[in-house]
């Protein structure tokens, strides 16, 4: 008991390591844009006194961090930073003020969130959905027709980019047959196209994961005792190889959330899903928003963290074996 | 090596003589413009058919190839090496050492999706061959530093190396004779793997408009600049799109059948 609960505690204070590292990371990261924000963002035509507002508005004019390093070597700043700013903020929910819109960052982030998750959620349910069943089938039917048409559908999934697949799929179902618009996220089935883009590269991976799963949980023992207690073969595979099989699938589900949420970059971009990446791609990227573009990496580094700690958690309460490991 | 690992190896070495030989296998100029050919199909003047700006696809698919492997393996090169020598430190070493670079540093840079960090880096950076390496870098090292931690790991308590120890070889000369060549293939695997890895994120970056700037002819760029007129003239999205997929396929089946060959145990499956 003592030594799960140092086990949890470990892992959580390694979460908040990492947490404040990322955050660390992304608070400095504005230092190493070429030149200055200022007139990044004002241009060229900017007044001084403009300039100079803009600088003391996003703290631009105070030191970057705790002490910094220059002609008189080692200088102690202080409190007064802008790293020790960010901080103050984080604590209370706050991303700063956006260097374009002067709304604040967090709002902005808020309003695009829902959507994206909600993305990365159906993509997952397809990548599941197509998956499970595909998985299964080729595994128990190892060298059959099922098993090499999973093994190609994998390698196009693996292979083939987003930015290929998202806009033969729009070809295909909303030019051609008209069943979806081509853009955007008005309609509930709207969701369709951009989920299928997005999960087509998890469907791939599971599918393989699944496969060699089962083959694997085939060859145990307990699979012969199941059948020899006369136990159908449908039985067997659905109720002692799938239970057992799947383990290693949810890690690799909640490894893949992080790079579903990173893919959404892409993915919402071919669609013009209006979502946390493309805010973080045309508002924050594209329009030089520094303080929006901080916010969300730090957004979304921070949900992967979780859901990587999270499955964690779940991988060693469903498997007994490596719940002491 | 499997049935798969050789046709990658085969594509591989295509996608490689054909960015070599660029200048002499390209039947255009990749610049030229030429406004009344735009969106021609293919044809016998233009084997893949002209883009919106009327340049011939199949010329620029193929210099495309050279930005595609030259960030590769440039990409797998330096993270290779910085990998290697972080992870040997991390496994040789041990204790502190080990526990700040395995249990914080390697968690710390897999707390990022990759390609997140390589966009935010990008986007702080600014574009350019030379940044997006240096980001796709920042991002691969990991990989390999976590294979040869462990590779040092398991080999170092080997009876040969105390053998070696104990004739008085120096530190240096353990990792580099002893433990560095029985590390030498999961790398092999883990640098194949990465080269798809890196040409995948060079294609994704330059196609968010984050990499290799216009008018390279980046395939990412080309897939880019092709979507918009998808659905009236395919072909100008399908040659690069095509050439990415095929390069990424060609080094994951090669990484995948290494793997296989060099595991026994997978090899029985």
């Amino acid at each position: 008991m003592k030594y799960k609960f140092l086990n949890i505690a470990r892992q959580i204070g390694l979460m908040l390591l990492v947490i404040w590292t990322v955050v660390s990371l992304v608070t400095l990261l504005i230092e190493i844009v070429p030149g200055d924000p200022a007139t990044t963002i004002l241009g060229e035509t900017a007044t001084q006194e403009q300039i100079d507002g803009f600088r003391q508005k996003h703290g631009l004019d105070r030191p970057p961090f705790f002490f910094s390093y220059g002609d008189q070597g080692l200088k102690w700043n202080g409190m007064d930073n802008r790293y020790a700013d960010y901080w103050s903020g984080l604590l209370v929910g706050d991303l700063g003020i956006s260097m374009r819109t002067d709304r604040p960052v967090l709002g902005m982030i808020l309003e695009r969130y829902p959507s994206t998750i909600k993305l990365a959620i159906a993509s997952m349910l397809v990548a599941i959905g197509i998956a499970l069943p595909l998985g299964v089938l080729a595994g128990s039917r190892k060298n059959s027709l099922v098993d090499n048409f999973a093994s190609v559908f994998a390698l196009l999934g693996i292979s083939l980019p987003t930015f290929v697949i998202g806009p033969f799929l729009v070809y295909v179902f909303a030019v051609k047959l008209g069943w979806f618009s081509t853009t955007g996220s008005q309609y509930p089935e709207d969701i369709v196209l951009p989920a299928v883009t997005l999960g087509a590269a998890l469907s791939a991976i599971l599918t393989r994961m699944i496969r060699s799963s089962v083959i694997e949980e085939l060859g145990e023992d307990y699979v012969r005792t199941a059948r020899a207690k006369g136990l159908s073969e449908r039985v067997v595979l659905y109720k002692h190889v799938l239970k057992n099989g799947l383990i290693p699938v949810v890690t690799i589900l909640g490894l893949q959330l992080g790079v579903l949420l990173a893919g959404a970059i892409i993915t919402e971009r071919i669609f013009n899903w209006q979502g946390l990446g493309l805010l973080l791609l045309e508002d924050g990227i594209g329009k030089r928003d520094y303080r929006l573009v901080q916010g969300c990496v730090l957004v979304i580094s921070v949900t992967f963290i979780i859901a990587n700690s999270l499955t964690d958690f779940v991988y060693r309460k469903l498997d007994p074996r490596i719940r002491l490991g | 090596m499997n049935r798969l690992g050789y046709i990658g190896l085969g594509i591989a070495a295509l996608f490689i003589i054909a960015a070599i030989f660029a200048p002499f296998i390209a039947t255009h100029d990749v610049g030229v413009q030429n406004l009344a050919a735009r969106y021609a199909g293919p044809s016998a003047e233009h084997w893949f058919g002209t883009d919106g700006l009327g340049r011939d696809v199949f010329s620029r698919v193929i210099f495309g190839a050279r930005i595609s492997l030259q960030v590769g393996i440039s990409v797998v090169v330096i993270s290779g090496i910085v990998g290697v020598i972080i992870g040997a430190i991390a496994g040789f070493y041990g204790g502190f050492v080990d526990k700040f670079l395995s249990g914080y540093v390697f968690n710390v840079f897999l707390a990022f999706p990759g390609l997140l960090l390589a966009i935010a880096l990008v986007a702080f950076l600014g574009a350019g061959q030379g940044k997006l390496i240096v980001a796709l870098c920042i991002i691969g090292w990991v990989g390999y530093a976590r294979v040869m931690r462990g590779q040092v790991l398991k080999v170092r308590e080997y009876d040969y190396v105390a053998a070696a120890r104990a004739l008085g070889a120096s530190n240096m000369r353990i990792l580099f004779t002893h433990i560095l060549p029985n590390a030498i293939q999961p790398l092999i695997v883990q640098a194949s793997l990465g080269m798809a890895g890196a040409v995948l994120s060079e294609a994704s970056l330059s196609f968010l408009g984050l990499g290799i700037p216009p008018p390279a002819p980046s395939w990412g760029t080309m897939v880019e600049e092709a979507r918009q007129f998808f659905s009236s003239s395919p072909h100008v999205l399908l040659f690069p799109g095509l050439a990415i997929a095929l390069t990424v396929l060609a080094f994951n089946f090669i990484g995948d059948g290494l793997r296989e060959y060099l595991d026994p145990k997978q090899r029985a499956r």
